[in-house]
Parts: structure tokens; C-alpha cells; sequence
């Protein structure tokens, strides 16, 4: 890889003062390489990190097409990846005015990076530098221990998805400190209401007493209302104490759950695996957000190149180009989703009704579909109001909350479908559904989703690991049951259990028997089928696995 | 078709079915597929819309390199990165020795051949199991996006059920296959199973026959002496010379007669011995593609197949003749191992059909007189015939000329273990003991993984 020359480098610096004087923030620095077909093949198993540590499978053909995305949440053929500074990846011969064009949209997805709270904890470190620090780490370890380094990272890998992403996320935005201790909170919050099951009356006359105690004496105040506390109830204290531990010792994830409590790591001579799922763990999470922002970071990027490129002086006499390559980025297609059109028009969406000041409850509450058609309160606000967009939404609550009638219809989207034409042995795509609350539910259900899993600590105390899993709907995969299950079952030094759900297996319910003579029909959607869940357990002791009914 | 199949049914009813019996043959006669070579799924398929033909993505399948910079997906072979996968297998070996399964897969057939028969591209191929959710369970059926003008319910587009342009995908009824190939004969591959994953050298390659014939030919040159003379290979030769030896002054005007001619010259076919190729076994595998072999039974099925297949060519060194038979209710023998691989599953079950077809084959060609005769049957083990009236005593006849018939049961999940019908009239009928070196089965289950497959084989060669 080598970087990109003086002459285009001066465009991207020129296109980094365009893009801030239109108001996107980024750090100064970034850095710009050329890549070829060879490099292509290095990186994208490494998802674009060039530092990435080395693994065995990155070199081989993966089977991906089962759940793909669900396995591998990280972009593997990424233009610019989130480090500090970031760093593009550039064909070497590109035109000019395309390059313009990809470096105000390779600028879109840095501010991006850099400003949608989703990536709140990547900003602080430069993941290249942390990732080439642990790639030598673990290649020391490689030189040391040899293989069984490979087998801790295919086994915390197993488990990479289960990351605690959200749960990382809120402890960096707990609420701030409002002044009031966690003492407080505890008695008004849990102690009053759930284990002293305190009646309205009672928990009012608390609040009462506490509040004339703080004013009364704002130093001691507090201390003075809870030795009354303990006086009525001396449990209160050895309660808080146990809430106190046990808020602060909860792992967030099954991966920091093993980290802390396996008996197989605790052991002098394993505690190098340590810090190989450390590795791990930290690069599952470093990659969460992206996927998750696939499509405000593509529709955000696409918004601004398009933007800003009409308005770069340097490009004209190429407009005809350019409109052919933008339209090829960022059309509609007439059956499937594209992230860069979708997201794209959702913010040009977002802007004009900021614009117009339809997000607000007078227009919300609109009956006259004339008065709607015409509303426009002309705020101003638009711009403003898409930057924050794309500062506090993740594409499940931009979707969520965003996609509207309006948007589906001005759109002109649907969801389509497919059925089996037998006379033509064609599929038939059909025009589904053109509501916006089914558009919203199926783009919901092609959003990348892994599973919940969590650690059952009650019972994990009896018989080994013990893992429930949140069931939504939708059972695991069986076929990856086995292996994952082993190398949990590797990584914790004892039995594992893993609880879920499961399809009765029941033959389809025959349909009529086919008339000779007369056609089957065609139109009717085959009937969804019954299903029966049941709930399983699976256990893996000694490396075999067993199934059990519960 | 639906018609001869209503015909035995009736039959069958005559005769008494149970209710499970009964429910299990009317999905199979009231299933509506076709056989036919290969299926596309619905992800990453082309769809002729009325506003021109896309290929249908989903919402990650856009990459910012392919779709700005229209970079093309990078393409590499496996020198770059690993030596060999002699290495690979060898770490995988190693895998094993220390107490956790496998990893590495080779039965996964990328593209296989049309064309040379014992050309099979071979993948090393390899998965990282997670927790994830079942992305083929339809539930909920989500449907696509989609965009532009058409009332609901309206017709946008269209793809073929079976497109030609799309033919050599992935596996049987897979989507596209990967886009690095590391190719393979099935020689190969033969050859990586018996060293590799310690699949047994046959014992008897059958040496009671000379393993060549000698045919001779005039086919060998030699120079000065000889039975016949080459005439044109001479003229070469003297040419050759007299330009050596500055005797063809001007090339257009050649005379013949001033021609000096050296004894050397001379080129004469003389007889020599040739060997003459046999075929020493005949391989005969049966697949039942029958609707409920739909999905993974299959998928097993014809691994495995691929893997015996592969190994036994090994094991000949070549000299194998394969012949494919495919059975519903009836049996069809197929000309090359792609149709065999790539058939799709459709109507009922009568596993006696491609049983006397193989007998009849025998008999006709006289295939028992010279070769050993090797059957290897898959099935998800339901039959219509399900006592087994017609199978077992064609596969009694088969039992008295043949080497060895491997039969493999891939159950379906849910139903109950050891207790398809296949299997039952088999054990009922008390071949299994009698011929146990002539007769094997093998029962997997829909969560059998390629290393229970190869251990499967050894069940059924050893």
C-alpha cells in the first residue's frame, strides 16, 4: 500500500474545507492509500484493519453464506475505516472528479464516526495503533505457546457476537449526577418500592421527611434522615452494601462473565488467555457500531457527497459523470434494499419536514389532508435538525421512528415479494404492501440482530455454566450449537448449559390432493405454518453434547 | 405423472397404511417440484424486473469499494496465503490429537465439471460457529424492498426458477459459489482422504486379474528398420537433411530427385505392445430424490457421495466406472456426476425401482463376469413400499454378485431414531447379518458434519 500523491491529497485537503464549511466536524487529520487487487485480499478478511492479528481462517475460503452478516458484523470491503487518523483506501486510477466525489463521501463517513454516539467508545483510542500492539502480542504468545493460542481465539471468537455493546453504551451515558446520592436513590428507587412493598401514603411521607431533613440541615441532612432509616429498618444497610457489590462487580457480557469467573482462566498458567479474549472482546465491540449504522452512515455519506460535489467549483464540465455514477450509488432499486438510497432520502426527508416544522405535535395531529399537503411553518431548522440525526440514532431508531406513511409514499416504496408462477417456472415478484407499517417491519427484520444470551448466576452456581437464551421469535441455528458449545465449554474448565427454544418437528399439514385436470392455483400464499416451540436445554460435558426436553 | 403416482397410492391404500404412513406419502404426491438441475435461491439472484434486469441485494451486500470505486471483488488463490493444504490438513490433524473436532471441510463441491467426468473442484472450506439465528427459518415471511409505481398485488418482475446462465452453483440447490477456486481432481481429493483423514486402503484391489491388457498396435517409430515404411514422417526427415546440407537452393522450385538421402531417414512403424485401460470396478450410486430428501438429507447424501466417489477413484487409480441412478418411484440413470449432484427432489418414494434397475443394468452389460460391483445408496429412509416387499428381494439378487452395497440413512430431524422404514425392513430382513462384508448401513442424522461423513464411509468400505 502506498499513499496517495501530492496532487490528490491537495484535493482531499480542499474538499476537508468545503465539507467543514459546510458544517461537518472531523479531525484535521487522515490518511489516504492506494490499494490493489492483492492488498484487497490481505485486508478484507481483516476487515480492512491492516493491523488486524493474524489468524488462520482469515487465509482461508469461509463458508459466509449462511447468516453471513449475523457472523461477521464488520464491513469487509470498507472505504475508510475508524481509526485515529482514519484511513481511506483509494483505486489507483481514479479520475479527478470521481475521486472528489469519494472523498466527500469518505469525509461524511469520518463525521460520521466521529459524532454519532454509537461509536461514543471508539473515540478515545486509535484502534490501528491498539490492534498492531495486540497483534504482536498475540504473536508472542503464538511464538510461546504455539497452536493453543489459535484454539482461545476460535473459541472467545465463537462467542465475539454476544459482545455487551448496550450495556457498554449506557454505563458511558449514565445519567449525570443530579446531586443525589446512591443511597438515596436506592431507598426511594428499589428499597421502598420493591422490597419494603411501602404503600403511596408511606413512600410520600419518606419523600416528605427526607425533603424537610435536606433543607433543614443541607450538610447532615441526609445522614441524619437515614439513621432513622436504620433505626425502622436495620436490614436497610447490609442491603444497600450487597446492591452496591453487586452493581458494581456485573459483567456486561458471557465473555466477561468467563474472563472473571471460569476456573480454567483463574489457573497461574492460563493467564495468558486472559488477555487473548480480552483481544477479542475488545475488537467485537470496536466493530458493533458500524453495522448498526449502516444506514444513516451510507445515507449520511451519500447526502454530502451529492451536496457538496454540485457545489465544488473545482469539478465543473464534469456534472454528466458524475450524475451517472451518483445515480448508479444511490437509485432506488426497483426490488431490494439499497443503504445509500434509503438513508440518503430519509435525511433529504428528515430535513425538508424539519424545514417545514412537521415534526411537532400541531402537524402530528393534522386531520385535513389539505392542511397537511400545504403545512409548512418554515423554521429554518432543517439542517440543524439532521445533524442531530445523526449524532443520537442507530438505524433501529432512526427506522423506527422516521419511517412514516409520508416517507414510504413520497417514495413511492413497497414491499415486494415473491411466488412461484408454476405454469412459466418463474418466481413472480409482486408489489406487496405498500403501508408503512409493513415497510417499517420488514426493513426492522433484515436489520442485523445476534441473539441475547444471557448468564443464569442462580443456577450457573449448581451445575456449571448456565445460559438462557432471550428467545424473539426466532430459534438458533443448530448446525453451530455443537462447536460453539465446546469452546465455551473450553474456555469455563467445566459443563455448560445453554436453554432455548425449539420447532416440534410436525410434518406440514397435507394440503388437498391434486385434482388431475385442474390447475393448482396460483394466487393463493401458502398457508404459514403451525409451529410448536418447545423448550430444550442442551448440555456440554466432556465435549459430548446432549439435548434435553423441558 | 401425478396421475401414475395416484396409482400406487391407490394400491398401497388397498393393501392398508398406517395414518403416519398415510400423512408421510401424501406430502410427497401432493408436493407440486420438478426435478430439475439446479435451483437458485432467492438472495443474490437476477431478477428481470419491468424496468430491466437487477441482481437483488440485501442490505449489507453494498460495499462502499464495489459500489464507488466499482473495484471488483478481490480474487486470490490459496498460494498466497497458506502452502498447501497438505499444511491446513496437517493442522487439522493435529486438531484432532488434541480432542476437538475438525474444522477443515473438503466435500463441499464448488463447481462440478460438465465435462471431464473425474473433474470435481474441491474447496478447502471452513466455518466459525457462533450463536446466531436460524437465517432459513421463514416463520415470518419479511419479504423485500422495493420501489416505484405498481398497484398492490401487481407482477414487477420475474426470475427463472432455473436460470442456464446460473448453472454450477454452490452445491446442491446452493446459491453462487465462492469466488476462489483451488481445483481438484477427484483423484486428489481421493488421494487427501485415504492419507489424510485415514480412509482405509482396500484390502483386495482385485489383483486375481491382470490390471492391464497388452494390445499391439503400429503406433511406435523407429529409424532405419521397421515393418512399414512412414512415408510422410520420411519426407520430413529427408527435407530436414538436404536444407542441413545446402541441397535445396531455391524453396519454390524443389526437385525430388536430387534429394540425397541418408539411411537415417528412413521412418518405419514398427508393433509394439499398448496397454489396454480396464475398468476394474463399477460403482454404481443411487440417490433417492424423492420430495422428502428436500434440504439437508440431500445435502449429506450427496457429500458423501462425492467423497466415496472421490476415493474410490483413488483407490483404482482411475480405473472406476461410475454409473448414476436417481430414484423417485422410479429409477433414471443420469450420464455425468453433475446431474447426479444437482438434481432437484420431487415426488415419491419406491426404493426397489433403482434396485432392479442396478440388477438389470448387471445383467444386460454382464457387468458381475468382470468388475466388482460397488452400490452405495442414500435415502432419508422413508419408502412407500414400506415393507420392503420388492426392495429386499432385488436386493437379495443384488447381494450375490456384487462387492459390497453401502447404504446411508439421512434421518430427518424430529422423527424418531433407527426407525425409517428402509431401515427397518432391512434389519427385518436379516441381510445385514447374514452378509455383513457384502451389506453396510449407515444411519446419520440432519446434523451429521463431513468428519461423522468420512467416518461414515469407513463404516461402509471397511
Amino acid at each position: 500500500m502506498k499513499l496517495i500523491d501530492q496532487h490528490t491529497k491537495t484535493i482531499m485537503e480542499g474538499c476537508k474545507l468545503r465539507a467543514r464549511d459546510a458544517g461537518l466536524r472531523f479531525e484535521d487529520e487522515s490518511l489516504e492509500y492506494i490499494v490493489t487487487n492483492r492488498d484487497l485480499i490481505e485486508l478484507s478478511p481483516k476487515v480492512m484493519i491492516p493491523t488486524l492479528y493474524d489468524y488462520w481462517v482469515h487465509d482461508v475460503e469461509v463458508l459466509k453464506e449462511r447468516g453471513k452478516y449475523e457472523l461477521y458484523p464488520g464491513n469487509p470491503y470498507e472505504t475508510v475505516i475508524n481509526t485515529r487518523p482514519a484511513i481511506s483506501f483509494y483505486n489507483d486510477n481514479n479520475p479527478d472528479w470521481l475521486n472528489v466525489m469519494i472523498f466527500y463521501h469518505v469525509i461524511g463517513h469520518i463525521d460520521f464516526f466521529q459524532n454519532n454516539l454509537y461509536f461514543r467508545h471508539t473515540w478515545d483510542y486509535d484502534f490501528n495503533g491498539e490492534a498492531l500492539s495486540d497483534k504482536r502480542a498475540i504473536a508472542k504468545l503464538r511464538s510461546e505457546r504455539g497452536r493453543w493460542v489459535d484454539y482461545v481465539i476460535e473459541f472467545a471468537r465463537g462467542i465475539d457476537n454476544l459482545v455487551g455493546y448496550h450495556g457498554l453504551l449506557s454505563k458511558i451515558f449514565s445519567a449525570p449526577d443530579s446531586g443525589i446520592s446512591e443511597k438515596v436513590d436506592y431507598y426511594f428507587d428499589i428499597y421502598l418500592q420493591d422490597i419494603a412493598k411501602a404503600n403511596i401514603s408511606k413512600y410520600i411521607k419518606e419523600l416528605e421527611r427526607y425533603n424537610t431533613s435536606v433543607k433543614e440541615d443541607p450538610a447532615m441532612g441526609e445522614q441524619s434522615f437515614f439513621s432513622q432509616v436504620d433505626q425502622g429498618h436495620p436490614e436497610f444497610a447490609s442491603l444497600f452494601k450487597k446492591h452496591q457489590e453487586a452493581k458494581k462487580q456485573k459483567p456486561q457480557d458471557l465473555l466477561e462473565f468467563i474472563l472473571e469467573h471460569s476456573k480454567m482462566l483463574g489457573r497461574e498458567e492460563n493467564q495468558w488467555m486472559l488477555m487473548v479474549i480480552q483481544i477479542i472482546r475488545k475488537t467485537g465491540l470496536f466493530f458493533q457500531p458500524q453495522i448498526r449504522t449502516k444506514i444513516m452512515n451510507e445515507g449520511w455519506a451519500s447526502y454530502w457527497h451529492e451536496n457538496l460535489y454540485m457545489q465544488d467549483d473545482r469539478i465543473s464540465g464534469h456534472e454528466v459523470d458524475f450524475a451517472r455514477v451518483n445515480a448508479g450509488v444511490t437509485a432506488m432499486p426497483r426490488v431490494g434494499l439499497n443503504p445509500y438510497a434509503l438513508g440518503m432520502r430519509l435525511f433529504y426527508f428528515l430535513e425538508e419536514i424539519a424545514e417545514k416544522g412537521r415534526i411537532s405535535w400541531e402537524y402530528q395531529h393534522l386531520a385535513d389532508a389539505g392542511r397537511r399537503k400545504d403545512y409548512d411553518a418554515k423554521t429554518g431548522k432543517g439542517r440543524d435538525f439532521i445533524f442531530k440525526a445523526r449524532e443520537n440514532f442507530s438505524d433501529f431508531t432512526f427506522i423506527h421512528s422516521f419511517v412514516d406513511q409520508d416517507f414510504v409514499t413520497a417514495n413511492k416504496l413497497f414491499v415486494a415479494d415473491k411466488r412461484l408462477n408454476q405454469q412459466k417456472m418463474v418466481w413472480e415478484y409482486y408489489v406487496k404492501s405498500r403501508s408503512a407499517d409493513d415497510y417499517r417491519e420488514m426493513l426492522m427484520a433484515s436489520l442485523y440482530h445476534p441473539p441475547c444470551i444471557e448468564v443464569d448466576e442462580e443456577k450457573t452456581k449448581q451445575k456449571g455454566l448456565y445460559l438462557i437464551h432471550r428467545f424473539e421469535g426466532k430459534p438458533l441455528l443448530a448446525e453451530y450449537i455443537p462447536n460453539t458449545m465446546l469452546g465455551i465449554e473450553y474456555l469455563w474448565g467445566g459443563p455448560v448449559q445453554l436453554e432455548t427454544m425449539e420447532v416440534v418437528a410436525t410434518p406440514q399439514a397435507p394440503r388437498m390432493p391434486a385434482m388431475p385436470g385442474i390447475v393448482a392455483s396460483q394466487t393463493d400464499a401458502p398457508k404459514p405454518r403451525e409451529l410448536k416451540w418447545q423448550r430444550v436445554r442442551y448440555t456440554m460435558e466432556d465435549r459430548k453434547l446432549s439435548k434435553k426436553v423441558l | 405423472m401425478h396421475s401414475k403416482l395416484s396409482k400406487i397410492y391407490r394400491n398401497l391404500n388397498k393393501v392398508g397404511l398406517t395414518a403416519e404412513q398415510e400423512e408421510k406419502i401424501l406430502l410427497e404426491l401432493n408436493d407440486d417440484r420438478t426435478h430439475d438441475t439446479p435451483i437458485i435461491d432467492g438472495r443474490m439472484a437476477v431478477v428481470t424486473t419491468d424496468e430491466g434486469r437487477i441482481r437483488l441485494l440485501n442490505l449489507y451486500d453494498y460495499h462502499d469499494l464495489m459500489t464507488l470505486q466499482a473495484m471488483a471483488q478481490p480474487r486470490g488463490s490459496y498460494v498466497s496465503h497458506i502452502r498447501s493444504i497438505d499444511e491446513l490438513l496437517e493442522k487439522d490433524r493435529q486438531r484432532e490429537k488434541d480432542g476437538f473436532p475438525r474444522k477443515i471441510r473438503v466435500g463441499k463441491m464448488i463447481k462440478p465439471g460438465k465435462a471431464g467426468k473425474g473433474k470435481v473442484v474441491v474447496v478447502p472450506t471452513t466455518v466459525e460457529e457462533k450463536f446466531i439465528h436460524d437465517p432459513n427459518f421463514t416463520a415470518q415471511e419479511e419479504g423485500q424492498g422495493g420501489s416505484g409505481d405498481g398497484e398492490e398485488g401487481e407482477v414487477i418482475g420475474e426470475q427463472p426458477v432455473r436460470d442456464p446462465d446460473e448453472a454450477g452453483a454452490g452445491g446442491p440447490g446452493q446459491g453462487e459459489g465462492g469466488q476462489h477456486e483451488m481445483e481438484s481432481s477427484a483423484y486428489d481429493l481421493g488421494k487427501i482422504l485415504t492419507e489424510q483423514f485415514e480412509l482405509p486402503n482396500l484390502q483386495d484391489k482385485g489383483k486375481k486379474r491382470s490390471l492391464t491388457r497388452y494390445t499391439y498396435d503400429m503406433t511406435d517409430r523407429n529409424r532405419g528398420s521397421g515393418q512399414v515404411l512412414d512415408k510422410k514422417a520420411t519426407l520430413k526427415e529427408i527435407v530436414e537433411t538436404n536444407i542441413h546440407l545446402g541441397n535445396i537452393p531455391d524453396i519454390d522450385d524443389i526437385d525430388p530427385s536430387r534429394f540425397i538421402i541418408s539411411p537415417r531417414d528412413r521412418i518405419y512403424r514398427v508393433l509394439s505392445k499398448e496397454k489396454d485401460f480396464e475398468a476394474q470396478a463399477v460403482v454404481f450410486f443411487l440417490r433417492d430424490y424423492s420430495g422428502s430428501m428436500a434440504g439437508k438429507a440431500t445435502e449429506l447424501v450427496v457429500t458423501q457421495h462425492v467423497l466415496i466417489y472421490s476415493w474410490l477413484l483413488y483407490q483404482y487409480a482411475n480405473q472406476v466406472e461410475s454409473r448414476f441412478i436417481l430414484h423417485d418411484t422410479e429409477a433414471k440413470e443420469v450420464e455425468d456426476f453433475y446431474t447426479y449432484y444437482n438434481s432437484r427432489v420431487a415426488g415419491g418414494t419406491q426404493v426397489f425401482s433403482a434396485y432392479e434397475m442396478v440388477n438389470h443394468i448387471v445383467k444386460e452389460e454382464n457387468l458381475a463376469a468382470d468388475c466388482n460391483i460397488y452400490v452405495f445408496h442414500g435415502t432419508d429412509g422413508d419408502d412407500w413400499d414400506t415393507e420392503g416387499k420388492k426392495a429386499v428381494p432385488a436386493l437379495k439378487e443384488m447381494l450375490g454378485y456384487v462387492s459390497r452395497v453401502g447404504v446411508t440413512i439421512a434421518e430427518h430431524a424430529g422423527s424418531s431414531q433407527n426407525d425409517t422404514e428402509v431401515e427397518r425392513y432391512l434389519k427385518k430382513s436379516g441381510l445385514l447379518e447374514k452378509f455383513p462384508n457384502l451389506l453396510r448401513l449407515d444411519t446419520i442424522n440432519e446434523s451429521t458434519d463431513e468428519p461423522r461423513l468420512i467416518e461414515g464411509i469407513k463404516r461402509l468400505i471397511s
